[in-house]
């Protein structure tokens, strides 16, 4: 007996027991399409987060202050002379708290950003309406303010926010510019939020001393320098070296695409798991059918079946179920990728991979759970068989 | 065609021993048609089980078509049964998913012959037994003796040398019987080697040779017309 031959009496067997192998095929169905599913999803998720950080700005580095003792931060123009450091391109000092905004009746509680005109290229962050920070409002203490796309549209809706009255804390600001929308981010919007010069945001926050800076390296290249010569800078001047925290928008990045691919692995798992059930529900129907059909294999021995016939003929019928199954669901997993990313504006990654993977998985799953009733089959004495009832 | 040599058949039951065949030495030759008649338990059916290659017997030697068939591997006994052995049985055991050309067709299948042919050598076996008009039939939606008649054309259709038939008419009425029994004759009148099991005295008698079979052990002989 050939394969096209066996595959010819499997799909009679399997149509001849519609119901049972709809049903046994679900398992498949499912644990493809959440294969199909979960993982694209995990994988959407780690592009969207590399692309995130990689917008964030090019060759940054952070350095966050926690301080020691009576020294908990830098001055304004300590950090702002960091950027004379070899390898060093900008540095962008931040004084950050919150505040709440307010235009005519509308009011908003938000981030308040308090920095200097480099934030705009070290956090690739640019005003698309009006202007950015210049250094004389940073001199001058001006109260002026750049909002973030969600505050502005939040406060001024449809309206032209450049050139309006503000109220930050209670303190009268005027808008000078409107910053580019960023979309969603880890940590939620990257929109909602005020910037105004740091030398403003120390006397309005009361707070004096930057906590925060983020600088940008000349090149790539220069990153390692740069991170090492601040470490040894900092090291001399806290003495402390749990005072400080230097790290560079690629550790960012290993340790988010560390916790997405876990988060994606573990989704594959539990989708793979699914998987296993289907094929587990596979086995148990083929043991059951074997049975069943004892006496079918019985009266086919007498005609010359061989152990060899019999086995492919059990085989090949639970690899259509998982096959078939796997290709439906495959089919349905794409389907809901597709859908997913339209609607909700997601970029899911859908790869060819992972849905070669999940389908071979699933007819893998046919052999394997499939082997042993085939096996079991093939194994009976004819006679025996033949005397079942 | 068919040798026995002190064949016996044991079989163990919760620790008891049946035997039921206690020594059988019998000898067949090719285009012979022969009866093996004797009442039910007789071991009738255990003796055509191991002719037809379907069972092994305890001890004793079995010689088919000068081979030594207790030395075959189960690949070359399944060979065996799918070109040198039709059956016939009494309870018909056609496959009950399949229309009657599906099931005439199933040996054909597992020695490899292709469909086209397979289905037109199948139509053939059918047309010869008189069920040209319900090939598309399922067994539940045919006759006893049309059953039988399709479990007859599966028994031709792969031109085997043996036919061997266990109480063909056992589940059937007088008419029905007759119509398979004629089958069998015309069998055997092309030169196949017939054998045929019954408990039936009056159908023994349509065979060219009767050997009567009781507790295990061949009892006598008789040739045709005694
Ligand atoms: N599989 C079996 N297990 C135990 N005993 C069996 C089995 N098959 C047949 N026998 C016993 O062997 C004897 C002969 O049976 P069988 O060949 O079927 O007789 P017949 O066909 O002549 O009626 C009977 O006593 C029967 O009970
Ligand atoms: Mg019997």
């Amino acid at each position: 007996m050939n394969l096209l031959q066996a595959v010819r009496l499997a799909f009679g067997a399997i149509l001849a027991n519609k119901l049972r192998s709809f049903l046994t095929m679900l398992g498949v169905i499912i644990g493809v399409f959440a294969v199909v599913a979960l993982v694209s999803l995990g994988q959407g998720a780690t592009s969207q987060v590399t692309a995130e950080i990689q917008g964030m700005g090019s060759n940054l580095i952070v350095l966050a202050i926690h301080g020691r003792g009576g020294m908990d931060s830098l001055t304004l123009s300590e950090a702002e002379s960091l950027a004379k450091r070899p390898g060093v391109g900008a540095v962008a000092p931040v004084v950050d708290g919150y505040a709440t905004v307010k235009f005519a009746t509308e009011s908003s509680y938000t981030n308040l950003v308090g920095t200097t005109p480099a934030y705009a290229v070290v956090r690739n962050h640019f005003a698309d309406r009006g202007r950015f920070l210049a250094d004389v409002d940073v001199q001058n203490r001006l109260p002026v303010a750049v909002l973030g796309a969600d505050v502005a549209e939040r406060l001024f809706g449809d309206m032209d926010p450049v050139g309006q009255e503000i109220r930050i804390n209670g303190a009268a600001f005027t808008v000078i510019g409107v910053l580019e929308p960023k979309g969603f981010s880890l940590g939620g919007s990257s929109d909602d939020f005020v910037i105004i010069p740091a030398s403003t945001a120390e006397r309005l926050l009361r707070r004096q001393g930057i906590r925060t800076v983020y600088l940008q390296a000349e090149t790539a290249a220069a990153i390692d320098m740069v991170v090492n010569s601040l470490e040894s800078l900092l090291q001399l001047y806290f003495r402390d070296e749990n005072a400080y925290n230097v790290f560079t928008q690629a550790e960012i990045l290993d340790i988010l695409s560390e916790v997405t691919g876990i988060l994606t692995l573990m989704l594959g798992g539990i989708a793979g798991i699914s998987l296993l059930v289907g094929g587990i529900g596979i086995m148990n129907i083929m043991l059951v059918s074997v049975t069943e059909r004892t006496r079918e294999i019985g009266i086919n021995k007498a005609l010359g079946a061989k152990k060899r016939d019999i086995l492919l003929q059990f085989l090949v019928e639970s690899i259509v179920i998982s096959g078939v199954g796997g290709f439906i669901g495959m089919i349905l997993g794409y389907g809901a990728v597709k859908l997913f990313s339209g609607l909700f504006g997601f970029t899911i990654t859908y790869s060819p991979q992972v849905v070669f993977v999940a389908f071979t998985f699933s007819v893998f799953v046919g052999i394997f759970f499939g082997l042993y009733p085939a096996n079991k089959a093939a194994k009976l004495n004819p006679i025996d068989a033949l005397r079942s009832e | 065609m068919i040798r026995l040599e002190g064949i016996t058949k044991a079989y163990q039951l919760d620790g008891v021993v049946v035997e039921a065949l206690r020594g059988i030495d019998l000898e067949v030759k090719e285009g012979e048609f022969v009866a093996i008649v004797g009442p039910s338990g007789s071991g009738k059916s255990t003796l055509m089980n191991i002719i037809g290659c379907l069972d092994t017997p305890t001890t004793g030697k079995y010689w088919l078509k000068g081979q030594e068939v207790s030395k075959l591997s189960d690949n070359k006994l399944a060979e065996i049964r799918n070109l040198l052995i039709g059956f016939v049985f009494q309870s018909f055991n056609l496959l009950p998913r399949l229309t009657a050309l599906e099931n005439v067709e199933r040996p054909l299948i597992y020695r490899g012959v292709a469909k086209k042919e397979r289905r037109k050598l199948a139509e053939k076996a059918l047309e010869r037994v008189g069920l040209a008009d319900r090939m598309f039939h399922r067994p539940n939606q045919l006759s006893g003796g049309q059953q039988q008649r399709v479990a007859v054309a599966r028994a031709l259709v792969g031109d085997p040398a043996i036919i061997l038939a266990d109480e063909p008419t056992g589940n059937l009425d007088s008419v029905s019987g007759k119509e398979v029994m004629s089958l069998l004759r015309e069998l055997h009148a092309q030169g196949r080697t017939v054998l045929l099991i019954t408990h039936d005295a009056e159908i023994a008698r349509q065979a060219e040779r009767r050997v009567k079979i009781f507790d295990g052990r061949i009892q006598e002989e008789g040739e045709v017309g005694l």
